[in-house]
C-alpha cells in the first residue's frame, strides 16, 4: 500500500472510532466530567481547605493535574480496549480490517489515535471542570501538551494489547479496576511522595503513574517529585515496549485469527 | 495475468485444540469461474476460506492469489480478494453506506472515490433507499446484501462466499443469484459454499466436494455429475390403485403416499425403458421428477462412503 493508501486506511480507523465515541457520548465523556466533580468537591473544596497548601499553593490546585491525568489514563485505556475487543468480539467487525491490506502497525496507529482523542478531550473537559473550583497555573504549555498526549499514546497501547488478548468481557475489565485504578491513586495524584517514609517513596517510583504525574504536574506547577527527563524516559521507553507488543499481537494474528 | 485464479497446494490446518481441519488439500480455480466447494458441516470449508482470507493463520501448505503467492506479499494478495463470511459481521450501528465506504478506506480508497461506488452496489443490491439507516435496522437479508456491497467495494476479482444465502428466502436467494451471474460475467471469479445444493449446480461451473479436511471430488460440475451412475426417479402415474401390478414389476416400488411409483435408473435401465414397462401394464405416466437433485444425490453418497 503506497503513503497515500496507508494515509486513507489509518484515517478510516480513526474516522470510525471517533464516530462510534461521538454517539456513545453520555458513555464516553459525560462520566469524566461527573467523577472529576466530584474529586474535586470532596477532594479538593472540602479536605483541600483543611490541608491548606502543599508544595506552595493550595491543595485543589495542587491535585488538578492528577485528577486530570486519572481520566486521561482510564479514557485512553478503555477507548483502545473496548473498540478493539467489542469489534473482534461482539460483531467480529475487526475482520474488515483483517482481510484488508491494511498493515498491522497502521490498524496499531488507527486504535492508538482514537484513543489520543478521547484521552486528550477527557482530559480538556476536566480541565474545564476544572475551573468551576480552582484557577490554573500553566508553566509550560509545551510540556502539558506532551504530557497529555504521550500519556493517552502509552495508555491506549497498553488497552490495545488488552483488547486483542482479552477472551470475555472480564478481560478489559479486571485491568482498568484492579491495576489502573490502584496504580493512579498510588501514584501521587493527592500527594507528593516527598511526604512518605523513603521505602514508600522508592515504591512508587515503580508506578508508571508516578511519572505521568509528576511529568504532566511540572507543567503547570513548575515543580515536581523527578527530573522531568526522568519521567519523558520512562513513559517514551514503556511506550515503545507495548508498541512493539500490539504490532507483534497484530503482526502474528494472536488473540485475533484461529 | 494467471490463467487460475486461485491456487491452493497440500494446505493444511491444525486448530490449537489439535483438531486437524485440512490435511494438505489442493485445489484450482480457474479465472472467471463460478466455483462451488461443498461439504458437511465442519468439513473444512470455512478454514480454507478463512485461510485464503487472511483470517485464519495455516499451518502449512501454499496459497497463491491471482498469480501472487499469498506468503511472499500477503497484502498484495489480499487486495485482490473479497469476502462474504458465513457469520454476520457487520457494525450494527454502523450507517449502511459508512459500512461500505469504511471498508473502501481500507484498502486505501478515499471517501471521494468510493461513495459513488458504495452508492451504485447498494442500489444494484436493491438497498438504495436504505443507504443511511444503522445495520441493525435491517432485514436477514438485507444484511447479507450489505455484506455482498462491502466485499465488493474495492473491486476484487476473486470473491469468496461463505454461504451467502444462508436463511435468505427463496425469492431473494434467486435475485441474489442473477447478481452473482453478473459479476461472474465481469470477470470476477466466484468460490461459493452453499448448503443449498441446488443452488451449486445451477450456477457452478467447477465443483469440489470436501469432507473431513479432504477433497473427496473435483471437477467441472457436468463431469462430477456424469459420475452419479444411478439416480432415483419418482414417476406420477394414472392408476395409484394398481399397486399390486406395479409391485410386481422388478425394481419398481410403489408409493403409495404420493400415488407414484420410484424407480433406480442405471446402466441397464433408462426413463424410456420404466415407462414402457408401466405401460405394458395399462399404467399411464403423468409426470416424472428425480427425488433428490442429482448434486444432492452424489454428494450423500460421497460424504456417506467416507464416514
Amino acid at each position: 500500500m503506497d503513503a497515500k493508501g496507508i494515509l486513507i486506511s489509518w484515517y478510516t480507523v480513526v474516522r470510525k472510532d471517533v464516530v462510534r465515541m461521538l454517539r456513545i457520548w453520555p458513555q464516553t465523556f459525560l462520566p469524566a466530567a461527573v467523577t472529576s466533580a466530584l474529586n474535586f468537591v470532596i477532594f479538593g473544596a472540602f479536605i483541600g481547605s483543611r490541608v491548606g497548601e502543599i508544595e506552595g499553593v493550595p491543595y485543589i490546585m495542587f491535585i488538578v493535574p492528577g485528577i486530570v491525568m486519572l481520566s486521561v489514563v482510564m479514557n485512553a485505556y478503555s477507548n483502545a480496549a473496548f473498540a478493539m475487543f467489542s469489534s473482534k468480539f461482539f460483531n467480529r467487525n475487526i475482520d474488515e480490517l483483517l482481510v484488508s491490506p491494511t498493515p498491522p502497525w497502521v490498524i496499531v496507529a488507527g486504535f492508538v489515535t482514537g484513543g489520543v482523542i478521547r484521552g486528550v478531550l477527557t482530559g480538556i473537559i476536566v480541565l474545564l471542570v476544572a475551573l468551576f473550583f480552582t484557577h490554573i497555573l500553566i508553566h509550560n504549555l509545551f510540556v502539558i501538551l506532551a504530557f497529555l498526549i504521550l500519556t493517552s499514546i502509552l495508555f491506549s497501547l497498553a488497552g490495545l494489547a488488552n483488547g486483542v488478548y482479552a477472551k470475555s468481557i472480564d478481560g478489559i475489565n479486571i485491568v482498568p479496576t484492579f491495576i489502573l485504578t490502584p496504580l493512579v491513586y498510588l501514584g501521587g495524584i493527592f500527594y507528593s511522595t516527598q511526604a512518605l517514609p523513603g521505602v514508600w517513596a522508592a515504591v512508587t517510583k515503580a508506578d508508571p503513574i508516578f511519572y505521568v504525574i509528576n511529568g504532566f504536574r511540572w507543567g503547570f506547577l513548575g515543580t515536581a517529585d523527578i527530573p522531568l527527563w526522568e519521567s519523558f524516559l520512562v513513559l517514551g521507553a514503556l511506550a515503545a515496549v507495548f508498541f512493539g507488543l500490539t504490532w507483534y499481537l497484530l503482526s502474528t494474528g494472536l488473540g485475533l485469527k484461529q | 495475468m494467471a490463467d487460475d485464479a486461485l491456487i491452493i497446494e497440500s494446505l493444511r490446518k491444525t486448530y490449537a485444540g489439535g483438531t486437524e481441519a485440512l490435511k494438505g488439500i489442493s485445489l484450482t480455480v480457474p479465472r472467471g469461474d463460478f466455483f462451488a466447494l461443498l461439504g458437511p458441516n465442519g468439513a473444512g470449508k470455512s478454514t480454507l476460506i478463512g485461510i485464503a482470507t487472511g483470517l485464519v493463520t495455516k499451518s502449512g501448505g501454499r496459497l497463491v492469489v491471482d498469480g501472487i503467492d499469498a506468503d511472499d506479499a500477503p497484502e498484495r494478495a489480499r487486495r485482490h480478494v473479497g469476502v462474504v463470511p458465513q457469520g454476520l459481521n457487520i457494525d450494527w450501528f454502523g450507517k449502511v453506506l459508512d459500512t461500505v465506504v469504511n471498508q473502501a478506506g481500507y484498502y486505501g480508497i478515499s471517501r471521494a472515490q468510493a461513495l459513488p461506488r458504495a452508492k451504485k452496489l447498494l442500489t444494484d443490491l436493491g438497498l438504495g433507499d436504505k443507504m443511511h439507516v444503522t445495520a441493525r435496522e435491517l432485514s436477514g437479508g438485507m444484511q447479507r446484501r450489505l455484506m455482498i456491497a462491502r466485499a465488493l467495494i474495492h473491486e476484487p476479482t476473486i470473491l469468496f462466499l461463505d454461504e451467502p444465502t444462508a436463511g435468505v428466502d427463496v425469492e431473494l436467494r434467486r435475485g441474489m443469484w442473477e447478481y452473482l451471474r453478473t459479476l461472474t460475467k465481469d470477470g470476477v471469479t466466484i468460490l461459493l459454499t452453499t448448503h443449498y445444493l441446488e443452488e451449486a449446480e445451477q450456477l457452478a461451473g467447477h465443483v469440489a466436494i470436501i469432507n473431513k479436511g479432504t477433497i473427496i471430488e473435483q471437477g467441472r460440475m457436468a463431469e462430477v455429475l456424469a459420475k452419479l451412475s444411478t439416480e432415483d426417479l419418482i414417476l406420477e402415474v394414472e392408476a395409484p390403485a394398481v399397486g399390486g401390478a406395479i409391485a410386481a414389476l422388478a425394481g419398481f416400488r410403489p408409493l403409495a403416499a404420493e400415488g407414484g411409483v420410484q424407480i433406480t435408473l442405471d446402466g441397464s435401465r433408462n426413463v424410456t425403458d420404466a415407462v414402457k414397462a408401466l405401460d405394458a401394464k395399462g399404467i399411464a405416466v403423468r409426470t416424472a421428477r428425480s427425488k433428490s437433485g442429482r448434486l444432492e444425490e452424489l454428494f450423500l453418497r460421497l460424504t456417506q462412503d467416507t464416514k
